[in-house]
C-alpha cells in the first residue's frame, strides 16, 4: 500500500499544487494507515490493505464498457456522472441540459484548465483530525466532482452519481475528491451509486466536502451495492451554515468492506441534519457507518435512525456521535439505532456518544442489538409462509423506516426490492 | 381427516401431552375443554409445528400424511390453520401484504395458480365485508396496536381468507366482550361447511353456545378424559370440571 503510494510520483500540475501532494504524501508516510487504536476506526481494520498492492490507476478505465443497464437506477432519469475504477466518463454520463445555475466539472478537467480557484481545497493545510487515508487522498486523487449550485437555484431533477468498480487486470486503488458547493437558498438532490462487477478487489478511497450555504437544501440518496470483492472508504465533511438543511439516506448492500464516516457540522443557527440509513450485510462483508455531528449553532437540530442487519460471519459498525458545542443553546439531537443478527457469528458493534457543552439542549441516544423474534417466524410459518420468505419479510420490515423518506418514489420502491433481494444466511 | 394417536409432547423439558387420542372426521366441529394446565393449548401448538413443542411418542395423521413430520408452513399449505390464542405484532408488515404472501404461498405449494393484486383485493374486500371488520385495518401493519378483540377478529378473518380445511381455534374467545364473541362465532359459522373440520379450544362454555360443536372433548393432564356431544359442554358448566374428575376414576375402573 505504501509503496504503491511512493511509486507514483504526483505531479504534472501546477507548483503549488505537487507541493501539497508532496507535503501531504509525507504526512502520509509519517502517519501511516489509520489503525484500531484510533476511537474511529476501533471497530474497523486496515491491515488487508498493507498487503495488498494496487494499482494506481486503471490504464484502461476510459475505454472499458460498461452495460446501461448498470447505471440505471429508478427515479434517475436527469444529469448523471460516471466514473469508472475512479476515472470520469464522459460518454457514459449526461452532463448536457444541465439547469441553469448548476454547474459541474470533473476535478481532472478543472485541474488541467483552470486550478486555481481550486486551490484553497487543494492546498489547504489538513485539519488535525484527518487520518491517514485522508491525508492519501490529498495526495493522490486524481479525479472527482466539482458541483456548484448558484444562490436561489432549485435544481428540479436529482444528479445521479454513478462510482463502477470494473474487472481491471489487477486491483486498482483510487482517490476521488469532490466538492459539493450550494449558495444560498440553493436546492439539489444527489442520489450516490455504487455498483460494478468488480472481481478484482479493488480500493476506492473518497473524500468530500459540501458546504450549505444559508437556506440551503441537500436531499443525499446513498444506494451502496459495490462488488462484495471491493473497498469503499468514504469521508464526507459537511458544513451547514444558518437554516440550511441535509437529509440523508443510505442503504449499504454491497462491498468488502464498505465504510463511511460523515461529519455533519450544523455551524449556522437552526440548521437541520436528519439520517436515515440501513446496512445488511452477508458473509464475511464489513460495514462501518459513521455519522459525527457537531451541534455549534443555535438552535440547530440533528435526528438520526440507523438499523443493522448482519448474518454469517459478517460485521457491523455503528458509531453515532452528537457533540454540542458551548453556545449551540437550545440544540436537540437524537441518533438511534437498532440492529439484528441473524447468525451467531455475526458482529454488530454499536456506540452512541452524547458531549454536550452547552445549556438548554435536548439530546437522546439508543442503541440495541436483537435477533428475529422466533414467535413472529412461528406466526408467520403457520400462515404458509416459507421460513426463508418470513425472514426477509422481517428484515425488510426492520429497516423499511430507513427508506420511508427517499425521494422519488420509484428510487424509494427501487431501494425496497433491492433490500428484499439481500437476505444474509442465517446460520454460519 | 385428522388423527391423533397415543400422542405424548413435551415442552421445555416438562411432559404437558401424556397419550392423548383423537379422530376428526371432515366437516366434524370438536370442542377441546378443560381446565387451565390440562395441555390446550398445547395441543394447538402441536398441531401447528411451533418450534420448542417436542412430540415424544404417538403420531399425529392429517388426511393419512404424517403431520408431524411437515415444517409449519408445509402443513398451512396442506390447509391447517391456528388461530392463535395471543396473535403476534409485527411492525413494519402490512396486513394486506402478509396475508397475500401467505394465500399465494398456500396456493403456490398446492401447484395452484397465485393471485395478482385485483383478483386478491376482490377477495378481501368481500371477506373483510362478511366479517364486519373495519377496512382500514387492512392498511395497517399486522396486529400492531390492535386491540385484544380486533386481533381475534383479524385471526378469524385471516381464516377465512386462507380457506383452511382443518381450522384449531386456541382460545379465540378469551378476552372478548359479548358482541365480540358473537361476531367472531358468526364468523366462525359462515365457515362451516362438509369439507371443514374445526378444533375449538375453549376453557368456558360460552362459546359454544355460539359455535355448536358436534363433539366435546374433556382434556384433563394431558389426556382426553371424557367425550361427548353438545350437552357435555352444560353439564361442565353446571358441575365443573371437578366433577369430571371425580367422576373419572370411577369409570375407567368399570
Amino acid at each position: 500500500m505504501q509503496a504503491a503510494a511512493a511509486a507514483r510520483p504526483p505531479g504534472c500540475g501546477p507548483a503549488w499544487l505537487d507541493d501539497a501532494r508532496h507535503q501531504a504524501l509525507r504526512a502520509f508516510m509519517e502517519r501511516g494507515l489509520p489503525d484500531t487504536r484510533e476511537e474511529l476506526w476501533k471497530y474497523t481494520a486496515l491491515r488487508a490493505l498493507q498487503q495488498q498492492a494496487y494499482a494506481p490507476c486503471d490504464e484502461d478505465a476510459a475505454s472499458r464498457s460498461v452495460a446501461d443497464d448498470l447505471l440505471r437506477l429508478d427515479g434517475c432519469a436527469g444529469p448523471r456522472a460516471v466514473f469508472v475504477n475512479g476515472t470520469f466518463r464522459v460518454d457514459l454520463s449526461r452532463l448536457d441540459n444541465l439547469p441553469e445555475g448548476l454547474t459541474l466539472q470533473p476535478l481532472s478537467e478543472a485541474m488541467q484548465r483552470q486550478s486555481e480557484p481550486l486551490r484553497f481545497l487543494l492546498a489547504a493545510r489538513a485539519d488535525e483530525d484527518e487520518d491517514g487515508l485522508t491525508l492519501l487522498n490529498r495526495a493522490l486523487a486524481a479525479d472527482g466532482l466539482i458541483v456548484r449550485v448558484a444562490d436561489g437555484v432549485r435544481a428540479s431533477q436529482p444528479l445521479h452519481v454513478v462510482h463502477v468498480g470494473a474487472s481491471a487486470g489487477s486491483a486498482v486503488g483510487w482517490h476521488l475528491r469532490d466538492l459539493i458547493e450550494l449558495g444560498e437558498g440553493a436546492s439539489l438532490a444527489v442520489v450516490e451509486h455504487h455498483v460494478g462487477d468488480d472481481a478484482s478487489g479493488h480500493l476506492a478511497n473518497l473524500v468530500r466536502g459540501v458546504t450549505l450555504r444559508a437556506n440551503a437544501h441537500l436531499d443525499w440518496t446513498v444506494v451502496q451495492r459495490a462488488s462484495r470483492n471491493t473497498t469503499l472508504l468514504r469521508r464526507t465533511d459537511c458544513v451547514l451554515h444558518d437554516h440550511a438543511e441535509l437529509d440523508f439516506h443510505a442503504l449499504e448492500l454491497g462491498g468488502k468492506l464498505a465504510r463511511h464516516e460523515l461529519r455533519v457540522d450544523l455551524a449556522g443557527a437552526r440548521a437541520r441534519f436528519a439520517s436515515r440509513g440501513a446496512f445488511v450485510l452477508d458473509g464475511r462483508q464489513h460495514a462501518d457507518s459513521e455519522v459525527l455531528v457537531t451541534h455549534r449553532g443555535r438552535d440547530t437540530l440533528s435526528d438520526s435512525l440507523w438499523r443493522g442487519v448482519a448474518g454469517d460471519r459478517a460485521r457491523g459498525v455503528v458509531h453515532g456521535r452528537i457533540l454540542v458545542q458551548p453556545g449551540a443553546d437550545g440544540s436537540d439531537g437524537g441518533f438511534y439505532n437498532k440492529n439484528l443478527l441473524l447468525s451467531p457469528t455475526a458482529e454488530i458493534d454499536t456506540r452512541p456518544a452524547l458531549e454536550i457543552y452547552a445549556d438548554e439542549v435536548k439530546a437522546n441516544h439508543g442503541a440495541t442489538v436483537g435477533q428475529l423474534d422466533e414467535n413472529v417466524l412461528f406466526y408467520l410459518r403457520s400462515r404458509g409462509i416459507p421460513l426463508d420468505t418470513a425472514r426477509r419479510m422481517l428484515v425488510r420490515a426492520f429497516c423499511a423506516v430507513t427508506l420511508d423518506g427517499i425521494q422519488p418514489a420509484s428510487l424509494r420502491e427501487f431501494c425496497e426490492t433491492l433490500l428484499a433481494e439481500q437476505l444474509p444466511e442465517t446460520e454460519a | 381427516m385428522l388423527k391423533i394417536e397415543n400422542l405424548h409432547a413435551r415442552v421445555a423439558g416438562k411432559e404437558i401431552l401424556k397419550g392423548l387420542s383423537l379422530e376428526a372426521k371432515s366437516g366434524e366441529v370438536h370442542a377441546i375443554m378443560g381446565p387451565n394446565g390440562a395441555g390446550k393449548s398445547t395441543l394447538g401448538n402441536v398441531l401447528a409445528g411451533r418450534p420448542g413443542y417436542e412430540v415424544t411418542q404417538g403420531t399425529v395423521t392429517f388426511d393419512g400424511n404424517n403431520l408431524l413430520e411437515m415444517e409449519p408452513e408445509v402443513r398451512a399449505a396442506a390447509g391447517l390453520f391456528l388461530a392463535f390464542q395471543y396473535p403476534v405484532e409485527i411492525p413494519g408488515v402490512n396486513n394486506t401484504y402478509f396475508l397475500r404472501a401467505a394465500l399465494n404461498a398456500q396456493r403456490k405449494a398446492r401447484g395452484a395458480e397465485e393471485l395478482d393484486s385485483m383478483q386478491f383485493l376482490k377477495l378481501v374486500r368481500e371477506r373483510v365485508k362478511e366479517m364486519g371488520m373495519t377496512p382500514d385495518l387492512l392498511n395497517r401493519a399486522v396486529n400492531e396496536g390492535f386491540s385484544g378483540g380486533e386481533k381475534k377478529r383479524n385471526e378469524v378473518f385471516q381464516m377465512a381468507v386462507l380457506e383452511p380445511r382443518l381450522a384449531i381455534l386456541d382460545e379465540t374467545d378469551s378476552g372478548l366482550d359479548i358482541d365480540a364473541l358473537k361476531q367472531v362465532a358468526e364468523g366462525v359459522n359462515r365457515l362451516r361447511s362438509p369439507e371443514r373440520s374445526f378444533l375449538v379450544i375453549t376453557h368456558y362454555q360460552r362459546l359454544l353456545d355460539y359455535i355448536v360443536p358436534d363433539f366435546v372433548h374433556v382434556l384433563a393432564d394431558g389426556c382426553i378424559v371424557e367425550s361427548g356431544d353438545a350437552t357435555l359442554a352444560k353439564e361442565l358448566e353446571a358441575h365443573g370440571y371437578a366433577w369430571v374428575r371425580d367422576r373419572t376414576p370411577a369409570e375407567a375402573q368399570a
